[in-house]
């Protein structure tokens, strides 16, 4: 009998995210500009990018990017049951540069699929399928981890600095209307591949800076909701929480936030009745989903990305925006590299989101008042 | 390129933190006074490296102090340690603006991040807006040395953590407070709030009090400074004229049945 | 006692068990010795104008020691021993003794004594260093708030136009404490009624919960103190009304108890005074039998039916707690539990107190409380039901550290019955049976009980109360969490030293460095 053993590396981070609201889709250049400014703050141990709107061709189908460690065994299990599930439509090994400065590049591999159902399988819903197949690689196959999953968006990411990341999967080729950024400082391992960020699972993914303390209770309340988290790293559970809680349970945005990030009692307390009785009631059901201990996040899914702090602020998150583009960073100063002039920038509150909708706007503007001038 | 005799232009696109602040060692020792920094985006620890100018064996000039603008968006640590030297910003600066400050003056236009002010000992720190979390924390004055941080704005929670003495003012001006934990663990100093602040954004420790005419002079001599710095159109007389409270710690050791025998 | 009857004749060969020395310089004959032990082993001899002790009936309960003024005793075990011997030890010997004197069954109080693992000492902490800040619970948000009861698997929101969020999910009954530590079951009648209000006075002014016993709950205490009750019901039955059950916070069956699982209660008729009677609807003077069993639950589908008739009585508005004792297959025992209805399993484990078991069951039956914890929330999670339930954890928390430990191995709250005991003035002499407790807790005897003040006695457990929230807090701070919910079954925070493999698989932790 083998215990099982959970590893969890422990990394520092910046986060940024830039998003144009009207869909237009813009290469990464300025993103790539903007996480390569707050280089300090990551080691050169991790770096990745999340891209939306990425696929239009493929816009149907589930885009798989899995990486595979050793030799051929993992790709050809991974081939075997992405054939016995799903349609293969297409997949090719991911363009990459050889040149760049990363430390031994994995294959990765991407897949455009379509959920092929059957037994009981079919009464699960496609998405929920595609989830427990991700599960399943994840879990089962040895060195094959699945860095993205969902349609017309994709996860690039690995060992490295996130400029380096970018020159290696040859980012300045694409195009997409959202795109988040993470530089990592992993302080206890080499950091490795499948543990860089955005996580990422269906279409939601997760640039976090910080350490969850409350981990092992997240991690241990979504193993109940069948997911199971294989890539030794604390942010992973909030990808997870964010596809049970806002996919799975249809909660709004404003609702996770106030389960992720909920105010102290005593100023649930101060509220008028009905929001009282809500707050109260998120914090007595989704108690185990409270993440702990310093956090900043970026999540995006299509449409929409999100900025969250803890709800004491142990993490730095500043929001700009100009005209149609909205930004989030770690700092400031990579927005103004981007984009010297801005309409506001502004720093949120621990625990108050801020959602920018395509077409919807940035909403934040309760937080505005509280920072003049800004 | 030289605009006078003691001026002196840095261009910092580009430059790492440790490059830059090399070049503004560097100029400093070689006679600039007054240095600019263009295009400054994320370098940290501006103004922190200039300890030496003021010893006499490394300086033309011993005790010269220093003046740095800035233009862009300065990094962490702007003025971290800063023992003279004056910095402005001509634009918004990110968090730990004048972190364990000695003595100098840092003047924002515009607003700063988190953890302004931290551990300060003396010199004055201006923000034209507002400030993020934990603004002032941990401030502390010794034997003359009594820092000052002036905030045009408001701030966010935890405003005055852990002050052991100082003085903070902020002024709310187009800003409601809406920051919780006031002053929490706070023993000694003084924070001086213009506006309205509810018992519960208060920490346990503290109380709020009418202000005397000791303390009139204080903010009559620190918001006329805020307006020599900073037109935001309002004059001085207008913004002192107007509800200001005093919050001081109301024991200054408020753990006392913490411990057991 | 049946013992009672040979004593008179047989000379007993037993050793006292604890030696008085009393400094004769420093007695001052005032005869507090002698009124305090109601054991009668402090008398005075007037012939001689001196004290003197009977130590073949003194149970080292140190009330004389401390109220002496002038500190003239000193009560200590007994080091005169039988030849050293590994298998025979003297306390073997004297009980074997007192059997053959006796013929009888020995019984004993308080809880486990025995050497067993004790898993608390071989589980150490985490806290923050670097990649996380430390908290100031001093002067940041620290929050204890527990909530026990029934969650349900998922809320429905729906966002309204009016940016109105609206749950259209019924919420279970929960009942509220302010810090994850309540009070163990202690009946009226077992301890006296000065020792039971103070408990329900510190329950309510440190805003947690005590729990009934199952002797009742008097009707005086109903009004103030109902809401920080949690009301049991037995296999006695004594004292369960609809009045009782309504005027709770939440409502437990016992099933069985740390100290003696499987075993009954027996309160004797002379124990029974009038207000015992009232409160417990029986007859006074006469024997309040508990059966091992409830009568009505023989199998698990005879608890879901008990659940739900309480629930009935209850108008769904309070969790129905269940407690067993930590036995060998705890986990699926729960597991039953909670798909048959109860909100809230109470789990005592092996250390757990009693005011009367046989020894034999005492020391021998059940697991302990951190490897039942363990395996509980484990089993519950992996069927995915882990949220249906509060788990309450019992039987050997000693102080803050047991309680946060117990915590991160998945239990919500902590039930504390010793250490309260102990907080009032219980020095774990372990003859509560006797009904002579020179400390007032566990006597009927109005002389004895009188020595509670209950004014006193709730000051002193809401200052333990304090004192241990305090220090959870604390540790929670240099764990880089600022609320209690993120430490529950977070067993990253713990690590495991001195064990083997298989402990630290069933605690579900990592070994110290790994």
């Amino acid at each position: 009998m083998r215990r099982k053993m959970y590893e969890k590396e422990i990394s520092a981070c910046s986060i940024f995210g830039a998003m144009n609201i009207e869909g237009e889709r813009f290469t990464g250049e300025g993103v790539i500009k903007a996480i390569a400014n707050m280089h300090l703050r990551g080691n050169g141990l991790g770096g990745g990018f999340a891209i939306y709107g990425l696929y239009p061709e493929y816009e149907y189908y589930y885009a798989l990017h899995i990486m595979f460690r050793g030799n051929e065994g993992a790709k050809k299990e991974t081939d075997a049951l992405l054939n016995r599930s799903f349609d293969v439509v297409h997949d090719e090994e991911m363009p990459s540069g050889e040149r760049a400065n990363v430390p031994d590049p994995p294959l990765v591999w991407r897949y455009f699929v379509a959920p092929d159902k059957k037994g009981k399988d079919k009464l699960l819903s496609d998405d929920d399928y595609v989830v427990q197949k991700v599960m399943d690689i994840n879990l089962r196959i040895e060195n094959a981890h699945v860095f993205s999953s969902g349609k017309n968006m994709g996860v690039f990411k690995g060992v490295g600095y996130p400029e380096d990341v970018a020159e290696y999967f040859q980012l300045d080729s694409y195009r997409g209307h959202i795109w988040t950024a993470h530089g990592r400082f992993p302080t206890n391992t080499q950091g490795w591949w499948g543990g860089a960020h955005p996580f990422c699972i269906l279409d939601w993914t997760v640039a976090h800076n910080g350490e969850i303390s409350s981990y092992g209770t997240n991690r241990r309340y979504l193993e109940m909701f069948g997911y199971h988290c294989t890539l030794n790293t604390d942010s992973e559970v909030i990808a997870y929480a964010v596809d049970l809680l806002m996919r799975r349970q249809n909660l709004p945005m404003d609702v996770v936030a106030k389960i992720f990030a909920p105010p102290v009692w005593e100023a649930i307390e101060r509220e008028e009745e009905s929001k009282k009785i809500l707050l109260a009631m998120l914090r007595r059901v989704y108690a185990p989903l409270l993440i702990n201990g310093p956090f900043a996040v970026i999540i995006a899914h299509h449409g929409e990305m999100i900025g969250l702090t803890d709800r004491i602020r142990l993490r730095p998150l500043t929001a700009g925006v100009r005209g149609k583009m909205t930004y989030l960073s770690s700092e400031e100063a990579a927005i103004r590299l981007v984009s010297k002039k801005l309409d506001r920038a502004w720093t949120p509150n621990g625990g108050e989101p801020i959602v920018v909708s395509l077409d919807g706007g940035g909403r934040g503007e309760k937080v505005d008042e509280v920072i003049p001038f800004a | 390129m030289l605009r006078e005799e003691n001026e002196m232009v840095i261009d910092a696109s580009g430059l790492t933190y440790k490059e830059l602040n090399g070049l503004i060692r560097d100029r400093a020792l070689s006679g600039a006074e007054k240095i600019f920094l263009r295009n400054v985006y994320g370098q940290r620890y501006i103004g922190t490296r200039l300890y030496s100018l003021t010893q006499t064996q490394n300086s033309s000039k011993p005790g010269t102090r220093i003046e740095i603008e800035v233009w862009g968006t300065p990094g962490n640590d702007l003025g971290a340690f800063l023992d003279g030297h004056r910095v402005v910003v001509h634009g918004n600066a990110q968090d730990g603006v004048g972190n364990t400050m000695n003595d100098g003056e840092i003047v924002v236009e515009g607003r700063a991040g988190d953890i302004t002010g931290m551990s300060m000992r003396g010199g004055e720190v201006f923000i034209r807006d507002g400030v993020g979390y934990r603004g002032a924390v941990h401030m502390k004055e010794y034997l003359n040395k009594r820092p000052l941080l002036v905030i045009g704005g408001t701030a966010q929670d935890f405003l005055g953590e852990y002050m052991a003495g100082g003085v903070v003012v902020l002024l709310g001006l187009n800003a409601t407070h809406s920051a919780n934990f006031i002053g929490t663990g706070m023993h000694g100093g003084v924070i001086y709030i213009k506006g309205k602040v509810g018992k519960h954004q208060l920490g346990k420790e503290v109380g709020t009090f009418s202000l005397n005419e000791k303390d009139k002079k204080i903010l009559e001599d620190c918001v006329g400074k805020f307006t020599e710095h900073f037109d935001v159109g309002i004059d001085q007389k207008d913004i002192l004229h107007g509800d200001f409270i005093k919050i001081l710690p109301v024991s200054k050791r408020p753990y006392g049945r913490v411990y057991t025998y | 006692m049946e013992g009672e009857e040979e004593k008179k004749w047989m000379k007993s060969y037993l050793l006292p068990e604890f030696i008085i020395e009393r400094n004769e310089d420093r007695c001052i004959k005032c005869k507090v010795c002698e009124r305090q032990c109601a054991f009668e082993t402090h008398r005075y001899d007037e012939e001689l104008d001196r004290m003197f002790s009977n130590e073949e009936s003194c149970v080292g309960c140190q009330r004389c020691a401390v109220f002496c003024p002038t500190n003239a005793l000193t009560v200590k075990p007994n080091q005169s021993a039988y030849r050293p011997n590994y298998s025979w030890t003297g306390e073997r010997i004297s009980d074997l003794t007192k059997q053959a004197e006796t013929g009888a069954v020995l019984l004993t109080g308080s809880g486990n004594d025995r050497p067993y693992p004790i898993y608390w000492e071989h589980l150490l902490l985490n806290a923050s260093q670097v990649t996380n800040p430390s908290i100031d619970p001093l002067r940041e948000p620290m929050e204890l708030r527990t909530f026990l009861g029934r969650k349900p698997d998922m809320l429905e929101a729906e966002l309204m136009d009016d940016g109105e969020v609206r749950i259209s999910t019924e919420m279970p009954p929960n009942v509220m404490v302010k810090t994850p530590i309540l009070f163990s079951a202690l009946s009226y009648g077992a301890i006296s009624y000065q020792a039971f209000k103070s408990l329900a006075m510190a329950a309510s002014e440190y805003g947690t919960l005590f729990n009934t016993g199952e002797g009742g709950l008097p009707k005086d205490l109903r009004k103030e103190y109902g809401k920080n009750a949690i009301v049991q019901c037995a296999s006695g039955r004594f004292g369960v009304d609809l009045e009782y059950l309504n005027c709770s916070a939440a409502v437990e069956i016992k099933i069985g108890q740390g100290a003696k699982p499987g075993i009954g209660g027996h309160l004797p008729g002379e124990k029974v005074s009038c207000l015992i009677a009232e409160t417990r609807m029986i007859p006074a003077g006469t024997d309040a039998l508990s059966p091992a069993p409830q009568h009505d639950i023989y199998s698990i589908e005879d608890l879901s039916a008990l659940i739900y008739a309480l629930k009935e009585a209850t108008n769904y508005e309070k969790p129905v707690s269940v407690k067993i004792a930590a036995v060998h297959n705890s986990a699926a025992i729960a597991s039953g539990m909670v798909r048959a209805g109860a909100d809230i399993i109470a789990l005592d484990g092996l250390r757990g107190g009693t005011g009367a078991a046989p020894k034999m069951i005492r020391d021998n039956v059940g697991i302990p409380i951190e490897l039942a914890i363990s395996s509980v929330d484990e089993r519950l999670r992996e069927e995915g039901i882990r949220n249906r339930c509060s788990i309450l954890a019992a039987g050997g928390m000693r102080c803050s550290a047991d309680v946060v430990k117990a915590i991160a191995l998945g239990a919500d709250a902590v039930y504390i019955g010793t250490a309260a005991l102990i907080a009032m003035g219980c020095t774990l002499c372990q003859k509560c049976y006797t009904g002579k407790c020179n400390w007032g807790i566990c006597t009927q005897d109005p002389y004895l009980a009188k020595r509670i003040n209950p004014d006193i006695a709730s000051r002193r457990l809401t200052n333990l109360l304090r004192a241990w929230s305090m220090e959870i807090k604390e540790m929670l701070g240099g764990m880089g969490i600022n609320a209690i919910e993120s430490l529950r079954g977070n067993r990253d925070h713990l690590r495991g030293v001195g064990l083997q493999e298989w402990e630290l698989e069933v605690l579900g932790v990592k070994g110290a460095g790994e």
